[in-house]
């Protein structure tokens, strides 16, 4: 019962993990970049949320709804100033600039006077609610981050697959050249990849405020975000969700059964493995570079 | 306009190219030699902190930016030399042996490192040394019995073979030392065979392997000095601050060397230098405009991050190859004058390329 109890506690927060790992995939097959501003993005998103309740005295569904579309526009400003200028240099400059970007977002929001440094719960409906099946006790937090991680999965998998735009996207993302010989507006593709990764990191955010709190370093979890992301292959969608999983049962378990020091350490030592053993993930293609 | 006249091969590869380098070195170097009779104390502690930086900077340049590896986790290194120093330190050693068992130590985990290298790269690289930095933050801080786990550890101060150098001058002069001969090593280093290896690694790796260069035994190389030279600066830093606990060791302070490194400029040893007095010097500037600041901004702790931050997204965008690609260009320009163009150093506009197939 108890194994149970962690890896449902595992799979609660390994959907966090994925879910900021989908953003990190997302932008990485659309436009070969790594983003490391990804845990920020789940910060702002949070902070967002937060003020749409506090601020605005808005209902947890709108502000969620409203720091979501928010994220998005932000994220699609964020392509169009400063990532799409210094597109097609060397991926490392990229990945500065988003530490920078990172650097900014924690800066900024930690000097708003009397917010910035505090750490704020917020306020939902579900908060501190158990279920209980059995001896099994649910907290309905964490049965709300699996349910919303899984609807909102549904919803990528479906526009990925049917939708024109998902195609579309699906298309730039294996060959930018070709995509744009076929009449795809790539450059307007790759903007609506990041406000859909910053959307989604905003859900991740979020979902993780009521577990944890709101505030201006919830954004180091997006580090952990980086082991789902390898584990489950760069380039694989539902691969990002599967590391997610891993990595977080893998640090509940570890969390519980191994020593202290080694839950913080768990989900790195996965991702050491998974490099040495398989460089490319559970999922991510193998390919070879022709001269 | 300075023209070279060439008469002997060996020219190219001289130290100084020409009289204007040995002069201005020789200046610099005597400044450095007269400056603990020409500033006053405090700022002289940041100067040796200029020092150890740039040792660590050089060993990430030589890394980062001419071998085209990066390191997320160079923090772990400069901490494992930290600790080193300290332990052995402590336990009555003198302090140049100290300082090869923290080189040669850090060496060693850099190879470790640099094994997984060998099979991965590009954003896998930095996760893996990301994770390796993570995890020897954690080992430094649960192996209680010997770094002393969060507490921390305090270090004595240098004993040359009897002779301790606890004034601040005397350790400035110790710094300045190794870093001439980290420098200097470093610069003969690049312009030999080995150097070019592996600048030619960073180029292209298909192209290098091609013309006869081992990958493996040069990106270890390459992770192995890097190392060790990250490790003497972390002995120094452990000297310098007289205390060390394993958060000083951890994914922060990586960022910070890797920034150092770009803003200083990718690919030149003037770079580390660059980037170290910056680093060293940006947090003084902060703290001597706070006053003039209002209160809301100057006094928010957040203003460090937020500035730094935008200087590095700044110097990604406009200037990407850093402070010393900055000189390069006032260079030329009094060189030419008048006949300085805009786009001399334009970037070139290239194709996005995948990286996915390298």
């Amino acid at each position: 019962m108890q194994f149970l109890q962690l890896v449902i506690s595992g799979i609660a927060q390994g959907c966090i993990y994925g879910l900021i790992a989908l953003g990190f995939v997302l932008i990485y097959k659309a436009t070969e970049t790594v983003s490391f501003a990804q845990g920020e993005l789940m910060m702002l998103g949070a902070f967002g949320g937060l003020a749409g309740m506090t601020m605005m005295g808005l209902p947890f569904w709108a502000a969620a709804i409203s720091a979501i579309i928010a994220m998005g526009l932000f994220g699609v400003l964020l392509e169009r100033i400063v990532i799409r200028p210094i597109l097609g240099q060397p991926a490392f400059s990229i990945v500065m600039l988003t530490i920078g970007i990172s650097y900014v977002a924690r800066g900024l929001i930690t000097m708003i006077p009397n917010i910035g440094t505090e750490t704020h719960t917020l306020p939902v409906p579900y908060k501190d609610q158990i279920w209980k099946l059995g001896t099994l006790v649910l907290n309905v937090e964490q049965m709300v981050v699996i349910a919303a991680t899984a609807v909102l999965c549904a919803g990528l998998f479906a526009m990925f697959r049917y939708s024109k735009l998902g195609m579309a996207m699906q298309a730039s993302s294996q060959n930018q050249l070709a995509a744009y010989y076929m009449g795809i507006p790539v450059k307007t593709l790759n903007g609506l990849v990041w406000g859909l990764a910053a959307a989604v990191a905003a859900v991740a955010g979020l979902l993780l405020a009521p577990i944890t709190f709101v505030h201006a370093n919830m954004g180091f979890i997006g580090l952990k975000a980086f082991p789902a992301a390898v584990v489950g292959g760069f380039t694989s969608l539902p691969g990002a969700i599967v590391g997610g999983l891993v990595i977080g049962i893998v640090e509940s378990l570890s969390g519980f059964y191994l020593p202290d020091g080694f839950k913080d350490t768990a989900a790195y030592v996965v991702v050491l493995i998974m490099l040495m053993v398989k460089p490319n993930g559970l999922f991510g293609e193998t390919l070879r570079k022709k001269v | 306009m300075r023209f070279i006249f060439k008469t002997s091969y060996a020219q190219d590869i001289n130290l100084a190219k020409h009289g204007g380098h040995v002069f201005w070195y020789s200046l610099l170097g005597v400044l450095l030699l007269a400056a603990p009779w020409l500033v006053a104390e405090y700022w002289l502690a940041q100067m040796t902190f200029i020092l150890i930086y740039a040792i660590v900077g050089l060993g990430l340049m030589l890394l980062a930016g001419f071998t085209g590896q990066f390191s997320l986790g160079h923090a772990a290194f400069l901490g494992v030399g930290a600790y080193t120093q300290a332990v052995l330190t402590n336990a009555g050693l003198p302090f140049p042996l100290a300082l090869v068992c923290a080189a040669a130590l850090s060496a060693t985990v850099g190879v470790v490192v640099g094994l997984p290298a060998l099979r991965v790269k590009g954003i896998y690289l930095g996760m893996a040394t990301l994770s390796f930095g993570f995890i020897v933050e954690e080992v430094l801080a649960r192996w209680e019995k010997v770094t002393g786990g969060n507490a921390g550890i305090h270090i004595k101060a240098p004993n040359l073979f009897g002779w301790k150098i606890d004034s601040g001058e005397g350790f400035y002069f110790l710094c300045l030392v190794i870093t001439v001969a980290a420098t200097l090593g470093i610069l003969n280093l690049l312009r030999s065979s080995t150097g070019r290896a592996f600048v030619a690694i960073r180029d292209s790796e298909i192209s290098a392997q091609s013309m006869g260069i081992h990958l493996a035994r040069y990106k270890t190389l390459s992770f192995a000095l890097s190392a060790a030279l990250a490790g003497v600066g972390g002995a120094l830093y452990a000297h310098k601050l007289q205390f060390i606990s394993p958060d000083q060791f951890n994914i922060i302070q990586s960022i910070d060397l890797l920034l150092m490194v770009v803003i200083g400029g990718l690919g030149s040893v003037h770079g580390a230098f660059l980037g170290a007095i910056f680093l060293i010097t940006m947090p003084q500037v902060i703290s001597l405009t706070k006053d003039y600041l209002p209160a809301v901004i100057g006094q928010a702790p957040g203003l460090q991050a937020v500035v730094y931050g935008a200087v590095l997204v700044a110097f990604v965008l406009f200037e990407p190859m850093g402070l010393y690609g900055r000189w390069l260009k006032v260079r030329a320009w009094f060189q030419l004058f008048p006949f300085y163009r805009q786009g001399m150093f334009k970037r070139q506009k290239s194709f996005q390329k995948s990286d996915r197939l390298k």
